[in-house]
């Protein structure tokens, strides 16, 4: 204990002396965020301070070990790395794929030659990935995915198309979901194969969504290339030929639990009791001036609350740095669900002045933007009805029909 | 501190779980019921519990108990709600052991808290006198008499109140309803004069009284707390009888929830197992994550009255009112999921809806902590 005590203390001298002002607002929302890669422009001087003396110490990926990158604190450790950031409200230095998907899973299937080239730079933010798992006729049903793969004397040559690939367009590579066996059954022929974007095989067609934002692409590949090997060692392939989807499956652990609440930032910003008493002013005994809203703020407020409880409890049963498995389904389910349903009543509150989709009071219609912008997490990385099937098969046995 | 069990706690879980479902399965429950027992539980059981250290599991080692803590005395809540156990375990050893250990003199500790843990005395509180919670529209009077003071008006949905040796009962010493300032605590004989006890038969086969004082005679001595200022422990008591019913209902959802995913698996209509249905496997997930959230909440609320009392009160009613409105779910899908059987009173899961009714109700509902909570928040 007295150990952990000493590591808060430096850590909070150390954060004190390091953390430029700026970076001290405390956003977590998109307009924070550091993202990183060779196409990133930073947004201040303080910001791409920031993330160097970050990741000079390791703490962009404090639960990951040294060698890679990272800090190689203890589970107690980040705990206290991150609520001594929160303390001074601190900005994430990092935000990344890299960090909360590609990462976990070459910690846990790559071999260390793959960890030594691909980690560091993904810790100190200077290769931003994408993740090309989607495509136009494997939504739900990922593993029925076709993109093609074949061993050529230049390597890998892929052919095919992903969708739903975030932020493809300012990636500099890609991890990839290909089908390497198509005489295998249809979780037995992929494969997770690492591609650069830097070549012409790979476009990238941004797709516009109904919150008027274009987070998501198309990506194409046409001939694209990726070699048997990016040096000694280094395959291009994580785990086995052909037993991609025990690493999809693994990562996908991953993003679920960061869609539900874990790096993503979805629960940033103000309550949404604090949003509504802004909108809607309180009456004489200071309750919401709006009873039946009222009402369902404090439900929404109760669950809210119960949820960030679960994720700290979920993580606490877990040793750092490993997924949370089955549980990941519960979470992005829940956080999922539960953040739509805050947005809808954040819309409840606004009223009108919410609904302006263009003009500075609204910041061209942030608000509405937003709110539109939810309802995709209960479809990205699997919907909540994927989740429901995953509940009630891993964790509550129920046969299969 | 991490959200989690410590090993002691895990072993204290292990050891509880294996006594009651083979001494207190729910057919206890049904038993007192079907020969309309006098006292409402099993007093050679309670006397067993004592025994293993359980009733004085909140009580400090100087006075005989087993200084668990809240995180403990809610583990021995769970179980008991697992089995629908009725015990003058709320009542007495976690309401009546706080109110003493946190608010009373040494010499009332001394008198009470050995005879508590070894399951000697008990005790019920006497807080509500409408059917809806509210210790602050407390209205019955204690009025200043010589050297003591005369208590006159009327309680209702007192657990235990009909059997237990002691009442601890909050009346107003001055102001009026509404007021937090003027409320008392006094800890008396349930057999003093004046004491008109109705025992009133509940939805869930357990205890409960609606209690006359006509004049009732309490000593200084008999104060618990200061006069006037007794609020504050009020609510310090209720935050622990909450943490303890939230704590017996994730309990009580969790086995409803288990004996459902059971009968899902078992249950064969249309040539298959209903269980494959996935209108029936998403409502269970469903209900799954919910109770996940309960299990969070009510650890949480156990270990803030471990950790710092005094500010536990607003993840108690967290805990309450998250725990109380997952339970009702828990005991609705329950039965609904079951079907036909789920309505028959020979089979044991309308016992759970029952109970859940009672204790979601007990010392605030979800809608009074909602309220409370949204107050707390600036809402």
């Amino acid at each position: 204990m007295a150990e952990l005590e000493a590591f808060r203390s430096s850590t909070r001298v150390w954060l004190e002396e390091n953390c430029p002002d700026e970076m001290r607002d405390g956003i977590a929302g998109e307009e924070g965020v550091c993202w990183g890669g060779k196409k990133w422009t930073f947004t201040s001087d303080a910001q791409k301070v920031w993330l160097e003396r970050m990741s000079a110490k390791g703490w962009t990926v404090p639960h990951w070990p040294k060698e890679y990158g990272g800090g190689g604190l203890s589970r107690d450790e980040v705990k206290i790395l991150k609520s001594e950031m929160k303390r001074i409200n601190a900005r994430s230095p990092l935000e990344s794929f890299g960090i909360w998907m590609l990462g976990p899973a070459l910690l846990q299937y790559g071999t260390h030659e793959q960890k030594m080239h691909f980690l560091p730079p993904i810790a100190r933010g200077e290769i931003r990935w994408a993740q090309g798992y989607s495509e136009p006729n494997a939504g739900s049903d990922l593993a029925s995915l076709q993109c093609r793969c074949e061993k050529t004397d230049d390597g890998w040559l892929i052919n095919g198309q992903k969708i739903w690939t975030s932020y493809a367009d300012q990636a500099d590579w890609i991890f990839v979901l290909v089908r390497t066996d198509r005489s295998a059954t249809k979780h037995n022929g992929i494969s997770f194969i690492l591609v650069n974007m830097d070549q012409p095989g790979v476009t990238t067609k941004p797709i516009k969504l109904i919150s008027g934002k274009s987070p998501f692409c198309e990506t194409f590949f046409d001939d694209a290339v990726a070699p048997e090997e990016y040096g000694d060692g280094v395959s291009s392939i994580v785990g086995e030929l052909n037993r991609g989807w025990d690493v999809a499956k693994y990562l996908l652990t991953h993003e679920r639990d960061m869609i539900g609440g874990g790096g993503g930032g979805l629960f940033g910003g103000r309550s949404i009791g604090e949003v509504a008493v802004q909108a809607i002013g309180v009456d004489e005994n200071g309750r919401l001036a709006d009873p039946i809203l009222r009402g369902k703020v404090a439900q929404a407020d109760l669950d809210g609350w119960a949820f960030l409880l679960t994720l700290e409890r979920v993580r606490d049963e877990n040793k750092a740095g490993q997924g949370v498995g089955a549980n990941s389904a519960v979470l992005k389910y829940y956080g999922t669900e539960f953040n739509k349903r805050r947005f809808e009543l954040a819309m409840d509150a606004g009223g009108s002045d919410e609904l302006e989709w263009e003009g500075e009071r609204t910041n061209d219609g942030k608000g509405a933007s937003d709110w539109l912008r939810t309802k995709a997490n209960s479809i990205e990385g699997g919907t909540s009805e994927v989740m429901l099937n995953i509940i009630s098969k891993r964790i509550l046995e129920l046969p299969e029909a | 501190m991490p959200l989690v069990l410590n090993e002691e706690q895990e072993m204290l879980r292990e050891a509880a779980r294996g006594f009651l479902v083979e001494k207190a399965p729910v057919a206890n429950l049904r038993k007192l019921r079907d020969e309309r027992s006098e006292t409402g539980y099993d007093q050679h059981l309670w006397k067993e519990m004592a025994e293993m250290g359980w009733a004085g599991i909140l009580i400090d080692e100087e006075y005989g108990g087993a200084d668990f803590g809240f995180v403990g005395a809610g583990v021995l809540a769970e179980e008991m709600g697992r089995t629908l156990t009725a015990s003058p375990f709320l009542s007495t050893s976690v309401l009546a052991a706080t109110a003493l250990q946190k608010y009373g003199t040494d010499a009332q500790k001394q008198e009470y808290l050995p005879k508590i843990a070894t399951g000697d005395l008990t005790s019920a509180l006497a807080v509500d006198e409408h059917s809806k919670h509210g210790p602050l529209k407390t209205e019955l009077k204690a009025e200043k008499s010589g050297n003591g003071f005369r208590l006159s008006g009327k309680k209702t949905f007192v657990s235990d109140g009909h059997v237990a040796d002691k009442l601890i009962v909050a009346a107003r010493t001055s102001g009026s309803a509404g007021d937090a300032d003027g409320i008392s605590l006094f800890m008396i004989d349930r057999q003093n004069a004046g004491i008109d006890v109705e025992r009133t038969i509940m939805v869930d086969s357990r205890n409960a009284a609606r209690i006359d004082f006509d004049n009732v005679e309490a000593t200084g001595d008999d104060l618990l707390g200061e006069a006037d200022n007794g609020y504050m422990a009020l609510e310090g008591i209720l935050s622990a009888g909450r943490a303890g019913l939230a704590a017996e209902m994730s309990g009580s959802s969790q086995q409803a929830f288990s004996m459902t995913v059971d009968y899902l698996k078992e249950r064969k209509q249309f040539d298959q197992v209903i269980g494959t249905f996935q209108a029936l496997q998403h409502r269970a997930a469903h209900l799954y994550a919910e109770i996940e959230l309960v299990k969070s909440v009510v650890l949480k609320a156990l270990q803030d009255l471990d950790e710092n009392f005094g500010l536990a009160g607003i993840t108690c009613s967290l805990a309450k009112a998250k725990a109380g409105e997952v339970a009702k779910l828990a005991s609705q899908e329950a039965v609904q999921l079951h079907g036909g059987i789920g309505m028959t009173d020979e089979y044991d899961i309308g016992f759970y809806m029952k109970r859940i009714r009672v204790a979601q109700e007990m010392f605030g509902d979800g809608a009074f902590h909602m309220d409370k909570l949204a107050q707390m928040r600036g809402f």
